[in-house]
Formats: C-alpha cells, sequence, structure tokens
C-alpha cells in the first residue's frame, strides 16, 4: 500500500481548522511539543514502516539543509 | 599468587580484585631462535581467556600473554548475557557464575517518578539460564582464569607485553617484553583480544573508525544492605539527577552499580572525586522510601565518555581482532564483553578445525564477516539507544521526549523508549556457512541462529537441558520417529534423537515439555543440524546422508560436494 497523496481527508477544511486550532495559545516550543506527539500518534496509526518512509521523504523533499547542521 | 594456589583455594571466598599472578618464566624464552606455537592469545580479559579456554578443550595448544597481572580493575562489565552463559557452560564454568551471580529478567524505565515502560527478557519458562546474570568482571575473568588452570594447554604468561607485531604469509614474529627482557615467539595464527586501546591494532596500523558521542557518565559502584529486586531500572529525568538518565543495576554481595548521566560539559576530574560522587548517591537514596539513610559505602567509581566503532575488517592474514579491540559500543544493552564472548565462540572451533587440516583457510574468513555483521547488528541497536538517552539535536531531543511523554498514558510510545535494547544472541542471517532452507519452517531457529534451549528427560530418565547434550563438534537433533536416526548413523557428529512428549525410546532424548519441537518446527522425519559453536547451520523436513555430509562441509567452508566426514 503507496502513501495516500490524492485527495483523503473526509473534511479537508474541518481538519485544517482543528490542527490550528489544537495550536491556540501555545508558545513555540509548546507548539513543536505538540506536533512531535502528533506524528507519533498518527505513525502508529498508519503502521506500516514503508509508508511511514515514503511520507518522511516526501516530507523531506521540501525542506532546504542549513549549511553547517 | 600462582594458578596452582588459585585451584587450593577451592570452597573460600577468592577476593578475585586482591589477586595477583606471579611471572613466570617460559622455557621459550631461554630457546636459542622462537618457538612456533599454533596460537598466540593475546589479551586474558572475558574474551582472550574464553577463546582459549574453548581452542583447550578442542585440542589446541595455545599461549595467552597478558601485560598485566591482575584480573580487571574495578567491575566494569557486569552483565552476562544468556547466550554468554551458554557458551560459559560450554568452556566449563557456567554453573559457578550463575550460583555466584545475580540473575535477572526485568527491566523498568521511568519518566521522573512514574514507570513508563517494563520489560521481561524472558518471558517463557523452559531455558536452563536467566536472561542475565550481574556478576563484576573480574569474578567472569577469575573463574575463567580458574578453568584455563585445569587445561594443560592453556600456557597462560602474565607481564609479557606484545611490543612488536610482524606479520608474514603464514605465521607471525611477535616481540614480548617481560621483566626478564625480550623474546620472540613465532604464532601460526594471533588473536588481539587486547581491547578498546589494542596495542596489536596500532602496531599493525590499524583503526577502528566511528562514532564518539558527546556526553559523559559516571559510574559508581555502592555497597549497601538493601533489598530490593533483582531488576534493571532506568531513568529519564529523575527528580534526583534532574535532566539526565539514571541506570541501577544489583551486583552479588550487596554491590549496586549506579550509572549517572552527566553532559559533555561534566569534568571528569571534579566528578570522580568522593566528595562529589556521596551527594549524587544519597539523593538518589533519599528518593526512595525504603533506601533513604540506607548507609552505604563507594566500592568502585569511573567516569567515561564511549564511541561506537569496529574495525573495518577482523582479519587481517594471520592476525584475528576479537571483542573491544575489533568493536566498541555505549554499555546500554551489554553488548561489549557479550559479543566479544560470542566473537571467541564462533572462531574457536573453526581455528582449530584449520589447525587440524580438517577445513580451509577460508573459514576464517568467515569468521571476520560473520562477527562484523554482528558488530554492526550490536552498533545499530547501541547508537539508537544512544540517541534516544543522549539526543544529538533539537528535533532528536523534541522526539525524545515527545515519545516520553505520550509513553505515560500511550502503550504504543512506551515501545519507543529506548534504554537499551539489551545483548541477545546474533542470528548469523546470510551466513556462506548456512545452507538455505529448501522445506517451508516455523519458529525462529532459522539457519544462522543460536540453538534454543529446552527441557529434555536424558535416556536414563534424569532430567536435563538440551543445550547440555550438543557434542563438541556437529549436531543434529533428529525426530526419533521413523527411521532418520538409522540414516544419519555413522556421520562425523553427535546425534540426538528427539522423542515426542510422552513417549520413550531407547537411546533417545524425551522432549518433555514439547519445546523442542515448537522451537526448532521438527517434526516426525526431520533433521535440524547444528554447528561446533551451536549456531543452526541446516535443516531439512526429511533426512538424507547426502544433504547433512553436504551442510556440514559447507559450513566448514569446503568447495561444496567434497565432504571431509566419513
Amino acid at each position: 500500500m503507496p502513501l495516500i497523496t490524492t485527495p483523503n481527508l473526509e473534511s479537508p477544511d474541518d481538519f485544517y481548522e482543528a490542527l490550528i486550532a489544537a495550536h491556540e495559545r501555545l508558545g513555540e516550543a509548546e507548539s513543536h511539543a505538540l506536533n512531535a506527539r502528533l506524528v507519533l500518534l498518527l505513525a502508529n496509526h498508519v503502521g506500516r514502516l514503508d509508508v511511514l518512509r515514503e511520507a518522511l521523504a516526501a516530507a523531506r523533499a521540501g525542506a532546504v539543509e542549513t549549511p553547517g547542521s | 599468587m600462582q594458578l596452582n594456589e588459585l585451584a587450593g583455594r577451592k570452597g573460600e571466598a577468592v577476593d578475585y580484585q586482591k589477586l595477583v599472578f606471579d611471572y613466570q618464566p617460559s622455557a621459550d624464552q631461554a630457546a636459542p631462535a622462537p618457538v612456533r606455537r599454533p596460537v598466540a592469545v593475546i589479551g586474558a580479559g572475558p574474551v582472550g581467556l574464553s577463546l582459549a579456554i574453548d581452542l583447550a578443550q578442542r585440542g589446541v595448544p595455545v599461549v595467552v600473554l597478558d601485560n598485566d597481572s591482575t584480573l580487571s580493575t574495578g567491575s566494569r562489565a557486569i552483565c552476562f548475557a544468556k547466550r554468554t552463559l551458554e557458551i560459559f557452560d560450554r568452556l566449563g564454568c557456567g554453573d559457578r557464575m550463575v550460583a555466584q551471580g545475580v540473575s535477572w529478567n526485568v527491566g523498568k524505565v521511568f519518566l521522573r517518578d512514574e514507570e513508563v515502560y517494563r520489560f521481561d527478557l524472558l518471558p517463557e519458562a523452559g531455558h536452563e539460564r536467566p536472561a542475565f546474570i550481574n556478576l563484576q568482571q573480574y569474578v567472569v575473568e577469575g573463574h575463567l582464569v580458574d578453568r584455563a588452570r585445569a587445561l594443560p594447554l592453556v600456557d597462560l604468561r602474565w607481564r609479557n607485553e606484545v611490543v612488536a607485531t610482524e606479520p608474514h604469509a603464514d605465521h607471525v614474529v611477535l616481540t614480548i617484553a617481560t621483566p626478564d627482557g625480550d623474546y620472540r615467539l613465532e604464532a601460526e595464527h594471533v588473536v588481539a583480544c587486547d581491547g578498546s586501546r589494542s596495542a596489536l591494532r596500532r602496531q599493525l596500523g590499524l583503526e577502528s573508525q566511528g562514532r564518539t558521542f558527546r556526553d559523559r557518565f559516571l559510574i559508581a559502584d555502592v555497597r549497601m544492605t538493601h533489598d530490593a529486586p533483582a531488576e534493571r531500572w532506568f531513568w529519564f529525568d529523575p527528580a534526583f539527577h534532574p535532566n539526565q538518565s539514571v541506570l541501577l543495576h544489583r551486583q552479588p554481595e550487596g554491590v549496586w552499580r549506579i550509572d549517572f548521566q552527566l553532559g559533555w560539559d561534566a569534568d571528569p576530574e571534579h566528578e570522580k572525586k568522593p566528595e562529589n560522587i556521596l551527594p549524587r548517591v544519597k539523593a538518589l537514596l533519599a528518593h526512595s522510601p525504603t533506601l533513604k539513610d540506607a548507609p552505604f559505602t563507594l566500592e568502585w567509581a569511573s567516569v567515561y565518555t564511549f564511541s561506537c566503532q569496529r574495525m573495518a575488517r577482523f582479519r587481517h592474514g594471520r592476525v584475528l581482532f576479537a571483542g573491544d579491540a575489533a568493536h566498541g559500543v555505549s554499555p546500554f544493552g551489554a553488548r561489549g564483553a557479550n559479543s566479544g564472548i560470542q566473537d571467541a565462540d564462533n572462531l574457536g572451533w573453526k581455528l582449530a578445525a584449520v589447525l587440524a587440516g580438517r577445513a580451509p583457510d577460508a573459514l576464517l574468513d568467515t569468521y571476520a564477516s560473520e562477527r562484523e555483521a554482528a558488530a554492526d547488528e550490536n552498533i545499530r541497536h547501541s547508537t539508537r539507544s544512544t540517541d534516544f538517552i543522549t539526543p544529538k539535536s533539537a528535533a532528536s531531543r523534541l522526539f525524545r521526549d515527545a515519545v516520553l511523554a505520550l509513553a505515560r498514558t500511550h502503550p504504543f510510545a512506551r515501545t519507543l523508549v529506548n534504554s537499551g535494547r539489551l545483548s541477545t544472541a546474533t542470528t548469523l542471517h546470510g551466513s556462506p556457512l548456512n545452507t538455505p532452507d529448501a522445506d517451508a519452517f516455523d519458529g525462529a531457529m532459522v539457519p544462522g541462529a543460536a540453538a534454543a534451549d529446552a527441557r529434555v528427560t536424558r535416556a536414563d530418565g534424569r532430567d536435563d537441558w538440551l543445550l547440555r547434550q550438543l557434542g563438541p563438534g556437529f549436531t543434529a537433533l533428529v525426530s526419533a520417529a521413523g527411521s532418520t536416526v538409522d540414516v544419519l548413523r555413522g556421520l562425523d557428529l553427535t546425534l540426538l534423537a528427539i522423542a515426542p512428549q510422552g513417549a520413550s525410546m531407547p537411546g533417545a532424548l524425551v522432549d518433555r515439555d514439547g519445546d523442542v519441537a515448537r522451537r526448532y518446527d521438527l517434526r516426525p522425519g526431520g533433521v535440524v543440524l547444528l554447528r561446533p559453536d551451536g549456531h543452526v547451520c541446516a535443516r531439512w523436513r526429511r533426512a538424507m546422508r547426502g544433504r547433512v555430509r553436504e551442510a556440514m562441509a559447507r559450513a566448514l567452508g569446503t568447495p561444496q560436494g567434497v565432504s571431509t566426514c566419513p
């Protein structure tokens, strides 16, 4: 089963609103921590390593490396 | 003290830490020309001693050269794994170590004061040995020295320091410094078991490469009276040592190992001072309702850093590297000494077979390839644990903390908590010595796996353990039902006929609890072939004499179809 990148969200706008709302009144560090917990929860839900690797590669594709890091 | 005096002290407690072995000149030192020996082992640590005992048991004379005259200073390695104990059993000294050691199977991980994860390393019955014993390294070495003493083929030379190594095509010339001056010795094979700062490695201009972790740890061994369960306890961010980790282990005779993470900026000289160690220990004790105000004394302390590294190749002609000389890991996972002893276990029978002309020199290449792969596995586990315990980037720290936070309430996150994945026997997947399966099997006993134990009832009616029945060479586990046993009779192997639960057949081992059948997926007509080091190398649903001979030849590194066995 490959990573689904075609529309699959039940209700995209509701999800997005909920995602932003989840971060309300959080400082930057707390927001990062929330995102990290969220990634782990969703990763467990997906379960399959090959799908997760695909997702990691897709997410990494847009990243620009910082020199020296 | 002489080795024979050690023998005279049986029955009374030996303080192995205080033993000093006398230097005794060898006749080789006075020889007009260098004497040639089949094998020289450099270093009388756990790895070198295990190898020497194994070789001697296989009839190979072995010289062991050690630059010192004492056993290890301080406890150092304390966790000896099930597989190691099974190897010590084969070497004839497992019982004494297990009797003296603290057996344990359970580990607990705490976040602050809360238990977030618990593991049982041996969740099933039917194994003679526990997942681990804790025993000070010098005690283990003491038992190994004592065992070596009983073997006339082991020539143990203290205060013999190898100062130069000169490799040749078919032998190695060693220059050895002693209190009586230097002498030269030739060895057909040299095995360097001389530790992480291996002198032999340096003398040959070789390196062990990898990652050094930017963190420091304090080991404090303290003696105190406290009756807590024998378990491994690991804290992340405990109140008594905030923002760092702490590991607590029980050793014999009321000694406890405490390992405090200090951070990279800690000053080792400052931290090593007893006046700075005692408050840390007191803080830990004060944290526990039962240990509060317990009196204790400091036995040994050390501040260390570590690297995960290995040599690119473990074989360099007639020089082979084993243990810390060849590879290094972090202490989390107890994969240092345990993997080194598996190195010795892998090499002993191969060296003996090559020296006896029963196997080609190329068999020694498989020591290197099998144990290099094992080192990679150990380094991979160790690196992952270390990255979790000591996150090296902001993102790594973020996810580590997220895992710990989720672990309190979400069971899935507990599987990600990594305080060390503890040493298990390495399965030699993909080894050229394995005969790939031609039939379908279930279970963990794939070609390359270390043989699993099981309860059996011997032909004389007494209960025993399967691993105790293995022979010194190849062993075939054969279903006693049918004619399989007769098909394999007369081959150069130990034939163990396994009768099913409840049955009784002449000369057979009874599979008392059905564990042999279950663990090996052994059914009527089937055969499992074990190498001399107890690793599975082939298995079949139907035994055929020719196939078994071919598999033995393959496991000895001989060209296919050319068996040296009858």
